[in-house]
């Protein structure tokens, strides 16, 4: 796989790491357990289109929202985390 | 027809061509006493000892291709009970003991080799960390033993155990009752058993939906039509998330992951044990064809793809040759890849519902061929009971949310690592 790295360009998948599920929202701090639990614990693991979160660990280090199927690997784009994609 | 060595006779003289079907070709009856969701080795296992111990023979296994076309078929085939917690030392303890009267109990053998599992330590703080595990199997009475690093030389005669490996080995330690079997074999052994029980065996048979009646599962729709029956157990390991989806539960404590496995071309035998490296992750076995069997790391992010990448195929054929340095120049014959449901906490989820009607078999991380016959017997238990079997109320679901996890290494709900 090749990530597409907004300040690296396209690099390949063993500089990054990866982080995970990008969907997820975390809860305010005096959340409710149950909200906690949720967003520690369950994910939707989609089958198809999925966006996470990589390191670029070997390069700029900064943390990147890919979109990218779970099923072909094909990568569709690559955003700075916390923009909107 | 049960096979014994005059039935090995009689077929080798006949060329092999008269050994009859090994369970039947059922056709999907419109109703059951239960289902079980998945043909692997959980599934038929489960369907096995719901017909032998809870008397419950009316049931089918749908699967949605083939027996041992699956991950049953797609593991290293290491078997052991070498872990640490208490919860997870009974329940796979009970496996290996089913493991090893499996052969006779199915009349098929499933080829156990009990052939040790060499865990390898390359510091005096493994050491620790390994006297410390070996203790806690020895309290639940589980056999292990350390090792210096002589009496690890004198078993892995390949093992590079000189000051200049790149992670030079101190020592080690085995469970000697561990080992591995002939994956394929115990999932047609469990297939042909549970048929002999009166099992419908379904394959080709993919679900595609859950019949329900108000909050109650009551049967699944298949691409062989609607099947009904008050309790439906799922065994789908790899793609529960995604069936789990269509009973109206969006997120699960899994991710899916893919999981590379090796087999080299045949050597001369070399390797008569199972031997993992400790400064990297792969374990390596030789099969009676000569292959070398390996494995290492999962690729680290979700994946429904059945195929791996490079980076974790250079990272352990670097782990192999830095043990034994002589295989450097071997060729790979074959690789694949397996989905994983990969745990919040790296421990199984056998539970009853989440849904009225429905009962859960997930969560097995890397390690499920091992639990194949324990994760049946607690299932089945769990099924014809509605209750978990006492070797599996840790495993319920609910553990994540009330704080309960069961997490070996202690790293936390970061399923990538486990």
């Amino acid at each position: 796989m090749l990530i597409p790295c907004p300040h690296c360009g396209l690099r390949d998948l063993a500089e990054f790491t990866y982080v995970g599920d990008a969907t997820r929202n975390r809860p305010i701090l005096d959340a409710p357990e149950g909200d906690w639990a949720d967003y520690l614990y369950l994910r939707t693991n989609p089958m198809g289109r999925h966006a996470e979160h990589w390191q670029h660990t070997a390069g700029c280090r900064s943390v990147l929202t890919v979109r990218r199927d779970t099923v072909t690997h094909e990568i569709f784009g690559a955003t700075m985390a916390g923009t909107q994609a | 027809m049960r096979h014994s060595v005059f039935s090995l006779v009689a077929n080798a003289l006949t060329g092999n061509a008269r050994w009859p079907r090994q369970w039947r070709a059922a056709t999907p009856k419109p109703a059951y006493d239960a289902i079980v969701v998945g043909g692997g080795g959980h599934g038929l296992t489960t369907a096995y000892y719901l017909a032998k111990e809870h008397g419950l023979t009316n049931i089918a296994v749908v699967e949605k291709g083939w027996i041992g076309g699956g991950n049953v078929g797609r593991n290293t085939t290491i078997i052991r009970s070498n872990y640490m917690l208490p919860e997870n030392s009974r329940f796979y303890e009970l496996g290996m003991k089913l493991w090893e009267e499996m052969s006779q109990e199915l009349n098929y053998n499933v080829m156990f080799s009990q052939r040790g599992v060499i865990n390898l330590a390359h510091t005096s703080a493994q050491m620790d960390a390994f006297a410390r595990r070996g203790n806690a199997m020895r309290l639940e009475g589980i056999d292990a033993e350390l090792m210096t690093r002589e009496e690890v030389a004198a078993r892995l005669p390949g093992l590079d155990v000189s000051d200049r490996a790149r992670f030079p080995i101190v020592g080690g330690m085995i469970q000697p009752r561990a080992g591995t079997a002939r994956h394929d074999a115990v999932a047609w052994g469990y297939a042909r058993a549970a048929d002999k029980l009166g099992v419908d065996i379904l394959e080709n048979c993919g679900v595609t939906g859950f019949i329900r009646d108000g909050d109650r599962i009551v049967g699944v729709e298949t691409t062989r039509g609607a099947i009904r029956a008050p309790k439906v157990g799922v065994a789908v390991a790899g793609h529960t998330s995604e069936l789990m989806r269509l009973a109206g539960l969006d997120r699960l404590p899994i991710e899916s992951h893919v999981l590379q496995a090796f087999v080299s071309e045949p050597l001369k035998p070399l390797i008569d044990t199972v031997v993992t490296f400790g400064a990297g992750h792969l374990y390596i076995s030789q099969s009676d064809k000569g292959g070398l069997v390996f494995g290492g790391d999962i690729d680290g992010y979700n994946s429904y793809a059945q195929r791996g990448n490079m980076p974790v195929i250079r990272h352990v054929a670097a782990e192999a040759v830095s043990m034994f340095p002589n295989l450097a120049r071997l060729r790979l014959l074959r690789h694949w890849g397996g989905v994983m449901d990969m745990s919040m906490d790296g421990s199984p989820i056998i539970d009853v519902g989440p849904v009225p009607g429905l009962y859960l078999n997930a969560g097995w991380c890397y390690g499920g061929f091992k639990a194949t016959p324990a994760s049946g017997f607690c299932f089945a238990h769990t099924i014809a009971r509605d209750e978990p079997h006492a070797l599996n109320a840790a495993f319920r679901l609910d553990r994540f949310a009330a704080g309960r996890t069961l997490d070996e290494k202690g790293i936390g709900p970061s399923p990538q690592l486990h």
